[in-house]
């Protein structure tokens, strides 16, 4: 019992982390019917940047992303500009999907160049402390990841929710289409949108980092779990994301901690599949276009 | 009806006859393996346009497949021990068939979810397979991979049987791809690539036609995977099932045209040379990625709808207004670019 609570809160933790690398994803995909394949390369992008930003310039990583998250934002906007708006409306959908690919290999391939292939830390002198509250151990990083997690995505909340940047956006989400004809700049909109995605990306990715070895080809693993999540939690739902990564994240520990550690990863296709027998358009989708 | 034209057999003829006299007339070794390759991308393209052309389900894990008709092969030397020389050859339909009947569950569970949600799917199966090929040791020898023995083919012209082999896969997508679209299962899969609600709504059994697409599809995606295998002489995971041999494949498609019959494999014939130029000069640093990865952007960007598509076009265009091409350039009409966000 005491292994399964500690497995639990411990997947809880992780899953918060997930919580934030999915937030971006569903959001790009809600405002502009874009899967951005390259979430995950930009994740391990944002790793990489914080990793130089410690053992270059002393820069501990969660104030690193400070830097990192306006610099990817910038990034964002630019691939938006440039890759995904020339696609058209009817395609993008599809061709999103092979785009932000080719841009998710661009990066790898960026990535390996600078750095090699080999696995690196962002080694902070309390990557390996921990606390124990009434019995039970958290690792001092991690509670970090996920407090920052928890108050990136609650900004991110605020934003659309209590901003006019935020109603616009979450109009465009509802029906480009009308958002336009009430004077919304779906272009701006949509650039931010992707740009607000690659931030939280590199954010995710600062954290990352410190908990686990990286090397350019790590983004493979990270977006097929991101794209379950997206999937279970409905596509462009924002709290179906949340939702579906703290169950993953708890699912695939608690697997770990009590049956298997080699196939704990199998916890999300699993449950992919049952969800989709069952309901198709995940726990939270609506079959049409999704609402925030 | 009677869809045999003259021209297209003709057509045909000349192009299969030509790739099998192919070693003949360039018997260097670094040729026909080049030719392998580049027919095994254009079975590979054609028949993921079975399935991805003609029905519009954007697959991205067929390489899923491709990995599991190679360990299949792999699997069989090593644990039961089917033979040397031509014999897995012998075997490889019968790999096919079983991995068409395998996928039919797969393929009915993965296609209740339409559009992105189906890439996702068939993405998340790649990584599946990659997992279990890591994870059941017993089987594929883990990430310690499997080795298959060399044959004894006569050493000047070791890669013939190979590249024959691709070439008769090869051959039968595109087979499957010309007959299927002449049939009532063509229909129906268009149907479901224009209006797949309508389609239901009025009748078609939509499930059926693309539960049997996907399985035709992925059965020869399988062996051409077995034939790779038995060429190569190693299956590891992350090679056996590599997401690049997927997003390769489609690419190729979408180049030479998805839905059109010769387009994927004449995508696979541009691409395929390109491809190896890439990774002979810049394979070994990690530059190769960044270069493919540039192509595929321009490809993508320039010309979205395919080669053949867009020459048809043009024809189409000339033969209705013969005074000149229109002003936008931009082919079909979209009523969606009055909704461009």
């Amino acid at each position: 019992m005491h292994l399964l609570i500690q497995a639990s809160l411990l997947g809880l933790l992780t899953g918060g982390v997930y919580a934030l690398m999915a937030s971006g994803l569903t959001l790009a995909f809600g405002v502009m019917k874009v899967i951005n394949v390259a979430q995950g390369a930009l994740i391990i992008l944002g790793a990489y940047l914080s990793y130089s930003l410690f053992t270059q310039l002393h820069i501990d990583p969660f104030v690193g992303i400070l830097i990192v998250a306006p610099l990817s934002f910038a990034l964002g906007v630019a691939l938006q500009l440039v890759f995904i708006r020339p696609l058209r409306a009817d395609e993008r959908e599809e061709l999103s999907l092979l785009v932000t690919w080719a841009i998710a290999l661009a990066i790898e391939g960026v990535l390996s160049v600078i750095y090699h292939t080999t696995y690196r830390t962002t080694l902070t002198s309390y990557a390996n402390e921990s606390v124990t509250i009434a019995g039970y151990h958290f690792s001092v990083v991690r509670l970090m990841a996920f407090g920052m997690s928890a108050v990136i995505l609650l900004a991110l909340y605020l934003l659309l929710s209590r901003t006019s940047l935020g109603r616009s956006i979450r109009a465009t989400v509802q029906n480009p289409t009308s958002a336009r004809l009430l004077g919304i700049d779906a272009a701006r909109v949509s650039a931010i949108g992707f740009g607000i995605s690659a931030a939280t990306a590199t954010a995710a990715g600062a954290v990352y980092g410190i908990i686990y070895p990286f090397n350019p080809g790590s983004h493979y693993d990270l977006i097929s779990r991101l794209l379950t999540i997206v999937v279970l939690g409905g596509l462009g739902s924002l709290g179906g994301a949340v939702v579906a990564a703290l169950a993953m994240g708890v699912g695939e520990a608690v697997f770990a901690a009590e049956v298997s550690p080699t196939w704990s990863s199998f916890t999300f296709f699993v449950v992919l599949i049952a969800v989709l027998l069952v309901r198709p358009q995940g726990l939270f989708g609506v079959r049409e276009r999704g609402a925030l | 009806m009677s869809r045999l034209s003259a021209a297209g057999v003709a057509r045909a003829a000349v192009v299969f006859g030509a790739l099998a006299l192919f070693p003949f007339a360039f018997p260097a070794h670094w040729v026909v393996n080049l030719a392998i390759f580049t027919v095994m991308y254009a079975g590979l393209a054609s028949s993921w346009n079975l399935l991805g052309g003609f029905s519009g389900y954007l697959s991205l894990g067929h390489a899923a497949f491709f990995g599991i008709g190679a360990y299949a092969i792999g699997i069989l030397f090593t644990h039961i021990g089917v033979g040397a020389g031509y014999k897995p050859f012998v075997v490889l339909p019968a790999v096919g068939v079983a991995v068409a009947l395998l996928s039919v569950p797969i393929g009915w569970v993965a296609l209740r979810v339409r559009a992105a949600t189906f890439a996702i799917v068939t993405i998340s199966l790649l990584f599946v397979v990659q997992q279990l090929a890591f994870n059941l040791h017993g089987l594929t020898n883990g990430s310690q991979g499997l080795a298959l023995p060399f044959p004894h083919f006569a050493p000047a012209t070791y890669e013939r049987p190979f590249y024959w082999a691709m070439l008769a896969v090869f051959a039968l997508s595109m087979l499957a791809c010309w007959y299927v679209r002449g049939s009532k299962l063509g229909l129906m899969l268009h149907t479901v690539r224009d209006d797949e609600d309508r389609a239901r709504g009025v009748g078609v059994d939509v499930t059926t036609a693309k539960v049997i697409a996907f399985a035709v599809s992925v059965g020869l995606t399988a062996m051409i995977g077995g034939i790779w295998a038995y060429y190569i002489a190693f299956v590891y995971p992350q090679f056996a099932v590599d997401p690049l041999v997927t997003i390769g494949a489609v690419l190729m498609a979408f180049l030479g045209g998805k839905g059109t019959i010769w387009g994927p494999a004449l995508g696979a014939f541009i691409l395929v040379p390109v491809q190896q130029y890439l990774a002979y000069k810049l394979g070994a640093s990690q530059l190769y990625l960044v270069g493919y990865a540039s192509v595929f952007l321009a490809i993508m960007l320039l010309l979205p709808r395919g080669i053949l598509p867009s020459i048809e076009d043009r024809r189409a265009r000339r033969r209705a207004d013969p005074r000149g091409p229109d002003v936008d350039g931009s082919g079909a009409p979209s009523r969606a670019e009055q909704v461009v966000a």
